[in-house]
């Protein structure tokens, strides 16, 4: 069938403000959304940029929002977007992230705010002459976190932004969390100052948008709110008082 | 502009990251990727790492050496592969104390399971040896060697694309990039280079690579004149989803997948009859396009897009959904089915390339049978050549090839660094980078890339598959040759510098027209059956004649071949069978 594909379009170099652009590609219901950029690319209009590698949903390259969700191109059949000849699939690049060109967004604060976690095992002690011993039940408690492509989808997903641009994002805490909830870590105290804090965890209201456009499954908002409690229950511990911005 | 590093690192894959971390730790480091590291494609493996722990069933690193040696057909070279079984198990500890994930067994060790041509004593049966972290080993082992390189502070520049080596007087001296966010041409001066840049399967129409995997380091490399090794070895996995080509990883049929054909038969038992589905990856192809060709394909029509059927329906409830759960999520987001309830609709699909960089132990470059090196100039990894994996590579042998010759190189390069000044750097050393980019952008209008890219794949697949003959690599060394000459006319459509994509894909499709005439020439050349390599028309095995390893130079639209030996300093070569 023929669908069209409404793209918004912005090239630094002759753009002062994005424009929209329309294809007509022939697809197959079952191709990937983003064989038909690839068609486009290839034999219509060689000057339309997206990022891409893998196509099949483990690099993380081409996250874009599609009919004003934030998916991956290559993980989206155009059966889920459209039914019939002429339907329109309007595709944007991600939020909350500066657009380099066309569908392409700089990552750095993104990628600057994952390392902000120390997103690396911590731990000190002498390493055993073999394997650190983890049973599977202490490794599943933080499996679906290690899933993450760091792909960016909950990052445009999440409302918080809107507001405030500082908040560390879902991403980066859920990749605290895989480390802190990790038996083998022992770097909790050295994020705390990163995690506990207003533009930290706190500034989670649970929209669950993050979760609901993972495309890895991670259970972002529920990682979040565990590591809230984490860190609820350290405070206590110590009798001091957690860092939201609420209290001083 | 200009840059000076002792150590310039291009490509952020397995290989590319573990070398980092050994070169940073005393030589200024940095990494060029043309892709942000973590969408290597490194992050795409899904089955496994092999080290002889013995965590699950007695193991040797001697069993591990030799089922490399055989499962290359021979053309392993055997103290290569004696060090990557003995490294193994050190390696694999080292990505466990560094925070890998492994999966893990009852008494909290790393989990290992089985793979095709992994055995016990010499080929008894098969062998748990893959340590795995579900079906996402590969992304675990990228992320973590990211999170090291974080830790460790090591200098990343995140797309910039090497389009051009440096070499002067048997010297590598840097590397020419451009940057993808400016389209601005860089210079990198350095007293050691290392290619890292991974596979280059979509030289062919299906395969189970990413766009990225256009062999940009060989094919640097080759146009000054480094031969590459073994090239006619390019392993096709045989199961493929159909008609995508993404893979289904070897570790569905290691936790007791069946492949069928329309009869429901069990096939493999005719083919191996001892490791039966987990037999090599070369002849589970075959076996796969012979029993199409016989009509025995699911739809039977013996056309060479027919399939076969992956089975899974049978095995333990959550078995699918706890160790392989991206292959589940895979065929019901690209098939629609669940592989619990129907079987999976599979196709050899291109994968893997055993030849590459020839490189010796430590990673340095060697460009003749004398073991001539170029000063500086190491690789490693998918796109290098030890020989380790010679005719055929075993499963869950790469990731273990990437820790082991990753390191190995990236000790011998901060040691070498130490004895050598920086070099001077030719004020054009960028010109031929420059005049390559002028003539795609001068503004004439010529044909656009599309086509000749899918009539290269086309051709590959068609005629250097999984069976070859003759005539049929012939003509696909034709249409490279032919395809080569119309490149000089093709232009591009976007003339902006940031993000210009056009011209970055037009700069690798040259790369794949490179290889695949290399690919082409070497497999028309080589007249016997070894391995990944198989002829309808020789289809024995001969190690009178051809017990070497092939040395490839480009010259000009011709490729000259030279041969040298292989090491079988410890077993003899034998027939395989399995
Ligand atoms: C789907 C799949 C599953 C696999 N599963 C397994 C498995 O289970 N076990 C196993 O052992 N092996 C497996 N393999 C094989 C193995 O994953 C690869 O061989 C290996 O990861 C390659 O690693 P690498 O570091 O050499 O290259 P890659 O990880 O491909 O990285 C290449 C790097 O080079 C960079 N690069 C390329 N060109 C340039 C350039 N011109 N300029 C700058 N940078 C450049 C890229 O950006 C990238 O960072 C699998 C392969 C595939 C495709
Ligand atoms: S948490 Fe999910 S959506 Fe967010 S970056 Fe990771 S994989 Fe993407
Ligand atoms: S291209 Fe890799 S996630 Fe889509």
């Amino acid at each position: 069938m023929k669908i069209i594909l409404k793209i918004e379009r912005f090239n630094p170099e002759t753009d002062t403000e994005s424009r929209f652009q329309e294809y007509t590609v022939e697809v197959a219901p079952t191709d990937r959304l983003l064989d038909a950029l690839i068609t486009i690319k290839q034999f219509q209009d060689g000057t339309l940029g997206f990022r891409k590698s893998c196509a099949h949903g483990v690099c993380g390259s081409d996250a874009m929002r599609i009919n004003g969700k934030d998916r991956l191109a290559c993980k989206t059949l155009v059966k889920e977007v459209a039914d019939a000849d002429g339907d329109v699939v309007e595709i944007k690049p991600l939020r909350h992230l500066p657009v380099q060109r066309d569908l392409i967004v700089d990552q750095t604060v993104f990628f600057d705010k994952y390392k902000s976690i120390q997103p690396f095992l911590i731990n000190d002690e002498p390493v055993p002459a073999k394997e650190r011993i983890q049973s599977q039940e202490e490794r599943m408690k933080f499996d679906d976190t290690t899933n993450c492509i760091l792909c960016a989808s909950c990052y445009s997903a999440c409302p918080i932004f809107d507001k405030n641009k500082n908040f560390l994002g879902p991403a980066a805490l859920s990749q605290g969390y895989r480390f802190i909830a990790d038996s083998r870590d022992k770097g909790f105290e050295n994020r705390l100052p990163e995690l506990d804090r207003p533009d930290g965890v706190w500034a989670c209201q649970n929209h669950f948008k993050c979760t609901e456009a993972c495309p890895r499954w991670i259970k972002i908002t529920k990682r979040i709110n565990q590591t809230k409690k984490m860190i609820q229950n350290h405070r206590k511990r110590k009798g001091e008082s957690i860092n939201d911005g609420t209290t001083d | 502009m200009k840059h000076e590093f002792e150590c310039v690192i291009v490509g952020s894959g397995g290989a590319g990251l573990y070398s980092a971390l050994e070169t940073s730790a005393g030589a200024k480091t940095a990494v060029l990727s043309k892709l942000y590291p973590v969408r290597s494609h490194t992050g795409a493996a899904q089955g496994g790492i092999s080290a002889a722990l013995g965590n699950r069933e007695e193991d040797k690193p001697e069993w591990h050496a030799f089922d490399t040696v055989k499962g290359g057909d021979y053309l392993v070279d055997q103290q290569a592969a004696m060090i990557l079984a003995q490294d193994a198990i050190q390696a694999i500890y080292d990505l466990e104390n560094r925070g890998l994930p492994f999966s893990r067994t009852t008494d909290g060790k790393i989990d290992q399971r089985r793979f095709g041509g992994h055995t016990k004593a010499f080929g008894q049966g098969p062998v748990r040896r893959a340590c795995y972290a579900a079906d996402r080993t590969g992304h675990m082992i990228l992320q973590t060697l990211y999170q090291q390189c974080i830790k460790n502070k090591v200098v990343f520049f995140d797309e910039f694309q090497v389009i051009d080596v440096i070499l002067e007087a048997k010297t590598c001296k840097g590397v020419i990039a451009i940057e993808l966010a400016t389209g601005e041409l860089h210079t990198f001066a350095a007293k050691s280079v290392l290619f890292a840049t991974g596979g280059f399967g979509r030289i062919f129409k299906i395969t189970s690579n990413a766009f990225a995997n256009t062999g940009d380091g060989p094919a640097v490399l080759a146009r000054k004149g480094i031969p590459l090794q073994d090239m006619e070895f390019f392993q096709f996995h045989p199961t493929g989803i159909k008609g995508l080509g993404i893979l289904i990883t070897e570790a569905v049929r290691g936790e007791g997948g069946i492949l069928r054909n329309n009869a429901g038969e069990r096939f493999m038992e005719q083919y191996a009859p001892t490791l039966l589905d987990l037999a090599p990856r070369d002849m589970v192809s075959r076996a796969i396009m012979t029993e199409i060709a016989a009509g025995r394909g699911m739809r039977g029509d013996k056309k060479i897009d027919d399939y076969v059927n992956l089975d899974a329906t049978h095995l333990a409830k959550g078995v699918l959904e706890a160790k392989l759960p991206d292959i589940t999520d895979f065929c019901k987001t690209y098939l629609g089915i669940d592989p619990n309830n129907t079987p999976i609709p599979v196709l050899p699909t291109a994968h893997y390339a055993m030849g590459g960089i020839p490189t010796d132990l430590h990673g340095r470059v060697v460009v003749d049978e004398k073991g001539s090196i170029i000063e500086g100039l190491y690789a490693a990894g998918e796109c290098a050549c030890v020989s380790v994996h010679g005719a055929n590579r075993l499963g869950t042998n790469s990731l273990l090839d990437l820790v082991v010759f990753g390191r190995r190189a990236g000790i011998h390069i901060g040691e070498y660094v130490k004895t050598i000044d920086f070099p001077a750097i030719p004020s054009d050393a960028a010109a031929d980078a420059q005049t390559w980019i002028d003539r795609l952008t001068d503004g004439k209008t010529g044909p656009h890339g599309g086509h000749m890219a899918e009539e290269m794949q086309t051709v590959m697949m068609e005629n250097i598959g999984v069976y070859r003959n003759e005539t049929g690599m012939a003509l696909a060394v034709k249409t490279i040759q032919n395809l080569r000459d119309r490149y000089g006319d093709v232009r591009v459509q976007d003339f902006s510098k940031p993000f210009n994509t056009d011209l970055l894909e037009l700069i690798e499709l040259k790369n794949m027209l490179d290889l695949a005439l290399i690919t082409g020439v070497s497999s028309l050349y080589r007249k016997e059956s070894r391995g990944a390599h198989s002829r309808q028309d020789f289809p024995d095995r001969d190690d009178d004649n051809w017990l070497k390893h092939t040395l490839a130079t480009l010259k000009g639209d011709h490729v000259n071949l030279a041969y040298k030996p292989v090491d079988t300093s410890i077993w003899e070569p034998k027939p395989r069978a399995y």
